[in-house]
């Protein structure tokens, strides 16, 4: 298959007219969850309905599930349309998966806009997606009763079939969409209950690999459209500095380069294709005013950090009386934490395809955020959102990158276009990707914890220390309680244990490193801080990590079927391990799931090294156990590259990291066997991409601890912190 | 004008001979199954053969490939060992993003061709250049295995 082409019809276009001349099937629907948070002031009250639907039947018996999540590996193209299958009654063989457009029929029902992100595609949609299918099936059902002049309640569907027993007649969806699309949609329709299921609970294959394994696949990276010029920009070396004089001379005279721009995020090379504007973009001239950006420095924070963690910040959560808790201790502890920034580090680098016309924009690219993204392009092109089309691409890891709350890197694409005049693919090296900011804040906290005679915590007072991800963004009004950045906190202001005297407090300093959500977000950093100082505490009172755990979770916590089953899994206390082996547990809940990780590791040369991870999960109901194996393997494996290698340091304002020889994901020497154990659940649906990735970290340094009675409180585990 | 033998067909393009072939696939013959990931040599995305050895096509300029078979993921099912490991990659269901997934299974192809039982230990030291971010790295092993067993079944 050939990369996507500009001639190819836009979306909508495509969709109006293959309803209309293919004939079939057209479903929309809007079906607000219940309680669900609004995130966007612009969320629509009483959604329109545009001609866009999520599910088209053809006459050749294809049905196209329009998905309106980004696929940046987590499986949504096959549990999405998994949901609606289900209640269609359909021919999983014929299911075929398109992303959807821009639109408000597909906005997120929980946050009011379209956005792929809080491992919230199946819990939000889990309802939605049923009923799309539900009523679409009735309608067929309908349709075919119509057509035979029987009653409806005598007939059924089944694999994209309807059928009447008493005549054994039988009608496929492709020749009854026709009439099912000009009957009314059902007010109401039956769900069906859990042991009815045929394919969720199943083990399916994903509906993308075979793309994916033979090159097909166009993710943003692979749109090529004719005349376009591929643009590489020089950005400042230091935030927000501007550039202050520049010579293009050099660069111009590279063969293919077609334009150099000023624009406002640095100087843009245009040119036939990467190399030549690569190779022009390194012999650009540019004199930078670096600002005050280029007066700071990690060393540096990290000493104000540590320093700022020793005062009580805003309160995040009182319980009890901790000045009273630490008279009455038996013993107690204090300890310090630091964390690192962290690069998102998607296997594919940032890069946006824009074709901007006078009255239309339109913009290629793998972006977890579409209303957000499409609303700040057509402000940056002066033009209005619905004259702005997105097409959504496969994104080559995502993690919350691509879903910029400022649209920094679509915004600059459109900016490059205005400037070029042509259609552009801006594409950022990994240099840039890994250069460019927006990451995992840096974090320090000061945590003094005690426990009691009985070896029960008493009192617990943690301060945390880091920027907050949503100040100034559109996100800071919904996402900022009491002035706490929630998703600072979250996992330490909501830690499970029966703690009587408790203070959880917070400083959210400023400086100009951009920082976002990166894969679990605030849990990132908590669960490491909150679940190594717990073991510290079973330790000090001469108790078994697990054991201690489950004599102070509440008696019907989630957690606790977690922390059993993987700590049974493991064999826990119970295994005979390798010489020079040691295990430690970790638990935490996130996005509404609960994952509890035993991890064995070795200390070799040096180096931390994991040889085995039992993981245990409580997501709820299971739509596709492969696709919950796959996701708490790659969460791990996203939670142990931040654990050991992971670190993104400032000198002079300047990053100096830059590929992946000096930031490293975790290789293929270096992975641990990985087992997942899911817990049987009738509850709804949770989140599933993110929260494997909290307990690996902490697991890891109680494991090096059990091995080495040294306490890791410094991320990452390289040397310097195991010496 | 360069020219070039791509997955058995010839291909004539006009650039400076040092430009990396991975730029020459993509930008010149719209063969955007092989990805760029750091382009220096590090994650292994570019990953293709030439004469049937797996390089890394990032830093290979297009000069060096001159005269010689060029095979990309586009091709690689004109073999019967690039067909097997493709039904192996299927079966075990290894892709997430699927971003490096070209470059793994190319690496994992040339792996085959050399060695048809490679033992842990040589997988390892084969694919341990090939990055994947989204930790598929068990399945990669699995499917290696099952391409092995049915690289097997075959004689």
């Amino acid at each position: 298959m050939k990369a996507m082409t500009a001639q190819l019809p836009s979306r909508r276009k495509f969709l109006r007219d293959s309803a209309v001349l293919m004939g079939g099937l057209v479903i929309g629907f809007y079906l607000p969850v219940k309680g669900g948070r609004a995130y966007a002031a612009d969320a629509p009250a009483k959604p329109v309905y545009p001609p866009n639907a999520f599910i088209r039947i053809a006459p050749d018996e294809s049905i196209t599930i329009v998905v309106n999540k980004s696929e940046m590996g987590q499986g949504v193209y096959t549990s999405l349309p998994m949901l609606v299958a289900e209640e269609l009654e359909a021919d999983w063989s014929r299911i075929r998966v398109e992303s959807a457009p821009v639109a408000a029929v597909y906005n997120h029902t929980g946050f009011g806009m379209q956005l792929t992100g809080g491992s919230s595609s199946v819990p939000s949609s889990w309802e939605q997606l049923r009923r799309v299918g539900a009523s679409a099936r009735v309608l067929l059902i309908r349709a075919a009763a119509q057509q035979w002049g029987v009653p409806e309640g005598e007939c059924r569907a089944e694999n994209s079939e309807v059928i009447h027993a008493k005549t054994s007649n039988k009608l496929s969806y492709g020749k009854l969409a026709d009439a099912a699309a000009k009957l009314p949609l059902p007010e109401e329709v039956a769900l069906k209950l859990p042991k009815d299921f045929k394919l969720i609970g199943k083990p399916i294959k994903r509906l993308d690999t075979p793309e994916k394994i033979n090159g097909s696949a166009v993710f943003g990276l692979d749109v090529y459209l004719p005349g376009m010029l591929t643009v590489l920009i020089a950005r400042s070396p230091v935030f927000g500095g501007k550039v202050k004089h520049f010579d293009a001379t050099e660069a111009l005279k590279v063969a293919g380069v077609q334009g150099v721009y000023q624009v406002p995020t640095g100087i843009a090379v245009a040119a036939t294709g990467f190399w030549p504007a690569k190779t022009a973009r390194d012999l650009l001239e540019i004199e930078w005013n670096e600002g005050p950006g280029a007066a700071l420095s990690t060393s540096k924070m990290r000493a104000e950090y540590l320093e700022l963690a020793k005062k009580p910040g805003a309160l995040a959560r009182k319980d009890g009386d901790v000045v009273q808790g630490f008279k009455g201790a038996k013993k107690k502890v204090s300890a310090e934490y630091e964390l690192p920034y962290l690069a998102h580090a998607s296997m594919e680098p940032l890069n946006v395809v824009v074709n901007l016309n006078p009255d239309h924009c339109t913009i290629w690219t793998g972006t977890q955020s579409q209303t957000m993204d499409r609303a700040m392009a057509a402000q940056t092109a002066g033009l209005k959102p619905e004259q702005v089309e997105i097409h959504t691409t496969f994104l080559g890891g995502g993690f919350g990158r691509r879903a910029n709350p400022r649209s920094d890197f679509v915004i600059e694409a459109v900016q490059v276009a205005k400037a070029v005049g042509k259609p552009v693919k801006v594409v950022w090296t990994r240099e840039d990707d890994t250069r460019g900011g927006y990451y995992r804040p840096m974090w320090a906290d000061h945590i003094e914890a005690a426990i009691g005679k009985d070896g029960r915590p008493v009192a617990w007072k943690h301060t945390i220390v880091g920027q907050s991800i949503v100040a100034d963004t559109p996100f800071e009004a919904f996402l900022t309680k009491d002035g706490i950045d929630v998703t600072s906190v979250e996992g330490a202001a909501t830690l499970p244990y029966l703690l009587p005297n408790l203070e959880v407090s917070l400083h959210s300093p400023k400086n100009v490193v951009p920082v976002q959500w990166w894969r679990s977000v605030g849990h990132s950093h908590t669960a490491f801080v909150v679940e190594t100082m717990i073991d510290e505490l079973a330790h000090l009172a001469d108790k078994d990590p697990v054991a201690y755990r489950l004599d102070i979770l509440p008696t019907n916590s989630r957690y606790r079927g977690v922390l059993q089953l993987a700590a049974d899994k493991a064999g826990w206390g119970k295994a005979k391990l390798p010489a020079g082996h040691a295990c430690g547990v970790a638990v935490h809940q996130s996005f509404d799931s609960y994952v509890a990780e035993v991890a064995e590791v070795s200390v070799e040369n040096g180096k931390v090294r994991v040889h085995r991870v039992v993981a245990a999960v409580d997501c709820g109901l299971v739509i596709n156990p492969d696709g919950v194996q796959q996701q708490i393997e790659s969460a791990i494996v996203y939670g142990l590259s931040a654990a050991l290698h992971g670190s993104i340091t400032l000198e002079n304002g300047q990053v100096l990291q830059s590929n992946f020889h000096d930031y490293a994901p975790l290789r293929y020497s270096e992975m641990p066997q990985v087992e997942v154990h899911i817990v049987e659940s009738s509850e709804t649906p949770t989140g599933i991409g993110e929260p494997g990735t909290p307990p690996i970290a902490p697991a890891v340094a109680n494991a090096v601890f059990a091995l080495t009675g040294k306490r890791l409180r410094r991320m990452p585990f390289d040397s310097e912190t195991l010496a | 004008m360069i020219s070039l033998t791509i997955n058995g067909k010839p291909a004539k393009v006009d650039v400076d001979p040092n430009t990396p072939l991975l730029w020459v696939l993509r930008d010149h013959l719209q063969l955007t199954g092989t990805k760029y990931g750091c382009g220096i040599a590090q994650c292994g995305a570019c990953t293709v053969h030439i004469d049937g050895r797996a390089i890394r096509a990032c830093v290979t300029p297009v000069s060096i490939a001159s005269g010689k078979q060029v095979t990309t993921i586009e091709g690689l099912a004109e073999t019967a060992l690039g067909k097997k490991v493709q039904a192996a990659w299927q079966e075990v269901d290894v892709p997430q993003c699927g971003y490096c997934q070209s470059g793994q299974i190319m690496a994992a192809a040339a792996l085959l061709k050399e060695n048809a039982h490679p033992s842990e230990a040589q997988i390892a030291g084969a694919m341990d250049g090939i990055l994947c971010r989204c930790g598929t790295y068990n399945r990669i092993r699995a499917a290696i295995q099952k391409a092995a067993e049915l690289q097997g079944d075959s004689k």
